[in-house]
């Protein structure tokens, strides 16, 4: 903003020529290889090939699922709290925001297996087994995955709901619905999750954008997820190409989406592994 | 609790401090307590345990010697100087991005573009972006091709290979320097511009404004975020795994070799790994919180 008057620098242009270089070339080659798979011409087969496969369509469902799961619970867990926390603990914010950065001390890797050290085996409390090993049935497998993918959104969705919350009036919208006699649930479900709703799309594309490539916890847990399944195809020709782009074409909708939501909200933090 | 009700009725004195709800009100946290210690503490705990354990449970401290082994710490080493040097590099070209799309002068769609942009390629990274960027500057990628068709030259003469460390860390790059990006814009945003009219009005030049003001402020912020790099190539699994198939021991693969692998793995060792990778990951947030701190006296 401090410098509206100036002129562009050829510096600025030369850092952001370098930028988009970094940034297109990859794409473009990876393109370019995926229309290889015919010789002599540019042809669509590698996609074709790629998308009817039976594996890609059931690993990609699977992740897609698994998407939703993580993005309905996390958000049952984390709105409720944070409405919470602004209306009623606010001291506790501190511990809260802290808690939901804890992830980044916790890599994938190290989640996994903690998880799968702690659920692996039949779980004791006191030294009496109260449950069987959830790696044990793929529902509850399932549910260590889906738990896992909550854990690594944490500071998204959590972040993301949160500065939705600053942004509305919480304390009045609370009182006028409970001056016309509503519920604890329903201020929740009718009030406070429409007034997050672009909060909360933010959120959610971002946890989407996440979990659909996950890599770490679905291979070690099993699961027969869409990161693992882009890695045994790895030794194909023309098709790992394909996904990387389709996958590429997924990321960038999701993030387009959260863009258009925050237009004005600058520096929206996102990462992934 | 007193002080709380107090801070409440300041902010909004519509709100009814009723004692009942009050006193219960600590119930409406439980559920994400107990989510966060079943499924965040525990683990991390149970993994803390295991690594002073052996095969049958008993107390040991051979997985802490062993972290000492000499192919441990050199995983340990390979994954710090790769992350370090992605960290500094990433944020470096980043914050130069960040720079020209703030105060650079650069039409303002250039600024949209380039954070929806590094948006998407922070998040783009794992067993895709492996196979992006063999097919850019692998073996046979476009790039290598181009290069060596256009111009002659062989780059992997020249010493460059994608499946080494330095290729990795071009690898790493493209979702460094966009993270860096998206992190550092809002704190040179909060640059303010009376800052800068105050140097100007005291004689000050450009460079006397970095130099004294801008760069002091923004450099906890800049060290900061190339802490959170750190953490963020620290913990990558599935890009080096796609892309070297295991050969470059960084740590992570390391551990997943303990924990599942060929003949030789110890999963308590695999646990004694981990702990060793969580400790230098809270050191490096410790180092960050603290830089956050000083940062956050200046800006906002």
């Amino acid at each position: 903003m401090a410098a509206m008057t100036k002129r562009a620098s050829p510096w600025s242009w030369l850092w952001i020529g370098l930028g988009v270089i970094y940034f297109f070339v990859p794409l473009l080659a990876t393109f370019e290889f995926s229309l290889r798979a015919q010789k002599g011409f540019y042809s669509l087969l590698a996609y074709q090939n790629a998308l009817g496969d039976p594996g890609f369509i059931f690993s990609f469902s699977f992740s897609a699922v698994a998407a939703v799961a993580t993005i309905v619970f996390g958000f049952l867990l984390i709105v409720p709290t944070a409405y919470w926390v602004h209306l009623r603990l606010p001291r506790l914010r501190p511990i809260i925001e802290y808690i939901t950065l804890a992830p980044f001390v916790i890599p994938p890797i190290i989640l996994v297996f903690g998880l799968i050290k702690s659920y692996g085996s039949p779980v004791r409390i006191f030294g009496t087994p109260v449950l069987p090993p959830l790696t044990n049935t793929a529902l509850t497998t399932h549910i260590l995955l889906v738990a896992g993918y909550i854990v690594l959104s944490l500071p998204y969705m959590y972040r993301a709901v949160d500065v939705g919350l600053r942004a509305i009036d919480v304390r009045t919208l609370t009182e006028a619905a409970q001056s016309l006699g509503a519920s604890w649930p329903t201020i929740l479900f009718r009030v406070i999750f429409p007034n997050l709703r672009v909060a909360l799309i933010s959120g959610a594309f971002l946890a989407f954008a996440l979990v659909i490539g996950e890599f770490v916890l679905a291979t070690y847990l099993n699961e027969p997820a869409y990161g693992p399944y882009l890695n045994l195809i790895g030794d194909k020709t023309y098709i790992p190409e394909a996904l990387t782009i389709v996958t590429f074409a997924l990321t960038w909708f999701a993030m387009g989406v959260i863009q258009f939501l925050s237009r004005g909200a600058p520096g929206q933090l996102v990462t992934g592994r | 609790m007193s002080k709380a009700i107090s801070i409440d009725a300041r902010d909004a004195p519509l709100v009814r401090p009723v004692p009942r709800t009050i006193s219960w009100a600590w119930l409406g946290v439980v559920p994400f307590f107990l989510f966060a210690i079943l499924f965040m503490l525990l683990p991390s705990l149970s993994l803390f345990v295991g690594s002073f354990q052996d095969k049958n449970g008993a107390f040991t401290f051979d997985n802490i010697i062993g972290l000492f082994r000499p192919d441990i710490l050199n995983s340990y080493l390979l994954s710090i100087e790769i992350s370090a040097v992605t960290a500094i590099g990433g944020g470096i070209f980043g914050f130069l991005l960040a720079y020209a799309v703030t105060l650079g002068g650069l039409p303002k769609q250039v600024r949209t573009g380039l954070m929806t942009f590094c948006g998407v390629a922070s998040n783009f990274a794992g067993v895709p972006l492996a196979f992006a960027f063999i097919a850019t500057l692998g073996r046979a990628g476009l790039v290598t091709v181009m290069l060596r068709n256009l111009f002659g030259i062989f780059l992997y003469d020249t010493g460059f290979n994608l499946y080494n460390f330095w290729g990795l860390s071009v690898v790493y790059m493209y979702f460094q320097f966009p993270l860096m990006v998206l992190i550092i814009t809002p704190a040179i945003d909060g640059l303010k511009r009376e800052w800068r009219e105050a140097t100007e009005n005291l004689g000050g030049t450009g460079w006397h404004y970095w130099r004294h003001i801008a760069f002091p402020i923004l450099l906890p912020s800049i060290l900061g975020t190339m802490i959170l790099l750190f953490g963020n190539a620290f913990g990558a699994v599935a890009t080096a795994y796609a892309l070297t198939g295991g050969s470059l021991q960084i740590i992570t693969l390391k551990i997943g070799q303990q924990m599942r692998g060929d003949v030789l793995h110890n999963a308590n060792l695999g646990y004694a790994l981990a702990f060793g990778m969580f400790v230098i990951m809270a050191l490096s947030l410790l180092g960050y919180s603290v830089l956050q701190r000083r940062s956050e006296r200046w800006l906002r």
